[in-house]
């Protein structure tokens, strides 16, 4: 079975795991995420961003989301899914899909690490990874 | 310098409609022209939005073509409260007198989607699900509910009031009172959001006239004055819809920077406002809105909202005609929605839902991409 990633240069797979590629404005060292793509790139460098960090704030998606929302079933069979901002110590508050048994167990402050999860199959059969947190 | 009122408000109910979006604004244009007893031929300049419903220079093929100056502003969730200002600046400036600004829209049903590419955002942020406005508004209260100590319940009550109040207005929406149980057991939306706790996407349209002081006096014409209004945009740090990643240096929010400068440009303050509509787009809004629009320090809203300062009889009355959360949101009428009901409350006019004695009104529409306008009327 094959997979890819959902973009290119969202994310790298190393040895340690995924990072996430930042990037950091030439002007004033700031932090910015995703790395930005076509002129206004030139302003930054690319960075791989810290694996973990502390959850800043979280909700629960209850709803299938229309188009361009492009993840698997249909209304019925939709299973919600917690989204969240998780901080970079020093860097940046990255947005991202969240991977949690419990809703329930959420908890702003709580360490999370960063993984991959398949967030659809494509049309060919590919798994499509994207970035995802989980409790550290 | 001249000062601009506002000599005539008109509304087209809010809700869903068989009616297009530019006939209700078309309707509210009519009903803010015989508020005031004027003549469309007498109107000199027109500003005019809408997000959904097409361009609100559409209006005049009905209003009458008489090569007044029109022009149409689009500026997201701030659409209406630009074009009230845009009509200001231009009664200020001294080169008009007599206008009229108005904003219209229709939404199909449902959260409103976005297309990354529109907003300069890549395809796999809308593809994973993670842009949506009701997402952003969930994890913002989220966030402070943990900073600023917000009970689950205080989201219910702003609901329950908005709904109370609705019930007392012709122009809302939702017309029935719905109880705190209800609201507080209604489906999940976005945690800790419920349903009744969301506004709708809806239809409707706002119309106002204003006119400088001269121009009122001469057409024997009374208004509430525009003692303060501005528009302010996003900076570094400020936490807004569609952000795949904030600062770690938070900042002000554009709400705080607009509501500063239209208090000093009133030269009043908080304490002076008497009736309130602040941006409700679901309850942790309007909680939040209290205190960046300096009604409230942060975190006094548990206590505020439990005593009921909040409602109609209380010390400070917001979101009288129940706000977005009751009388739903179509974007290019919301912001003058607020200032509509202000002109009511500050002419004595609100009837059944009159706050007594009220002088000084305050309102403040938000929204994206990231902006927020505020303008405070005086009776």
């Amino acid at each position: 079975m094959t997979s890819r990633p959902v973009a290119e240069g969202l994310f790298v797979q190393g040895a340690e795991g995924p990072r996430l590629i930042g990037g950091r404005r030439k002007v004033d060292g700031r932090f910015v995420f995703p790395m930005p793509q076509g002129a206004e790139g030139d302003g930054c460098d690319p960075v791989e961003l810290k694996p973990q960090g502390r959850l800043w704030s979280y909700t629960v998606q209850r709803f299938r989301p229309k188009p361009p929302f492009n993840g698997p079933g249909d209304d019925r069979s939709f299973q919600p899914y917690a989204v969240g901002y998780v901080e970079l110590e020093g860097q940046v508050i990255v947005e991202s899909r969240l991977i949690i048994d419990d809703f329930a167990s959420l908890a702003i402050g709580m360490p999370m690490a960063l993984t991959t999860e398949v967030f659809r199959r494509d049309a060919d059969g590919a798994d499509i990874l994207t970035y995802a947190f989980r409790p550290a | 310098m001249s000062s601009v009122h506002i000599v005539g408000a008109g509304i087209h109910p809010f809700g869903r409609h068989d009616l297009s979006g530019l006939d209700q604004g078309v309707f509210a244009v009519r009903e803010a022209l015989a508020d005031a007893g004027l003549d469309w031929s007498a109107i000199q300049f027109g500003f005019g939005g809408s997000s959904a419903a097409g361009n609100a220079d559409a209006v005049l093929p009905r209003l009458g073509l008489t090569g007044v100056q029109f022009i149409n502003v689009a500026n997201g969730c701030a659409t209406g409260g630009s074009a009230l200002l845009s009509g200001y600046w231009a009664i200020k400036s001294g080169e008009f007198d007599l206008g009229v600004v108005l904003g219209f829209d229709k939404h199909p049903r449902g959260a409103f989607n976005a297309d990354p590419e529109d907003w300069g955002l890549p395809a796999w942020y809308g593809e994973t699900g993670m842009m949506l406005t009701t997402q952003f508004f969930a994890m913002k209260i989220q966030r402070y509910r943990e900073l600023h100590g917000i009970s689950a319940r205080t989201l219910g009550l702003v609901a329950e009031k908005a709904f109370e109040n609705g019930a007392r207005t012709p122009h809302a929406w939702r017309r029935e009172p719905v109880d705190l149980e209800t609201i507080m057991g209604s489906q999940m939306v976005s945690d800790p959001l419920t349903k009744f706790m969301f506004c709708s996407p809806a239809e409707g349209g706002a119309a106002l006239i204003l006119a400088s002081d001269r121009k009122m006096r001469e057409l024997g014409l009374a208004g509430p004055r525009v003692r303060g209004a501005s528009v302010r945009t996003r900076v570094n740090g400020s936490f807004e819809v569609f952000a795949p990643a904030l600062d770690v240096e938070r900042g002000p929010s554009p709400t705080e920077l607009a509501s500063k400068a239209a208090y000093e440009m009133a030269g009043v303050g908080p304490g002076d406002i008497d009736v309130a509509q602040i941006q409700d787009t679901e309850s942790g809004a309007e909680v939040m809105h209290m205190a960046e629009n300096g009604l409230c320090a942060h975190g006094d809203q548990e206590r505020l909202i439990a005593e009921g300062a909040t409602r109609l009889d209380g010390a400070t009355p917001i979101n009288t005609d129940g706000g977005c959360l009751a009388c739903g949101e179509p974007i290019g009428a919301s912001g003058l929605r607020q200032v509509y009901e202000n002109v009511q409350q500050l002419r004595g006019r609100a009837h059944g839902r009159q706050v007594a004695g009220a002088k000084l009104g305050y309102s403040q529409v938000y929204g994206a991409p990231g902006l927020s306008g505020v303008v405070i009327l005086e009776a």
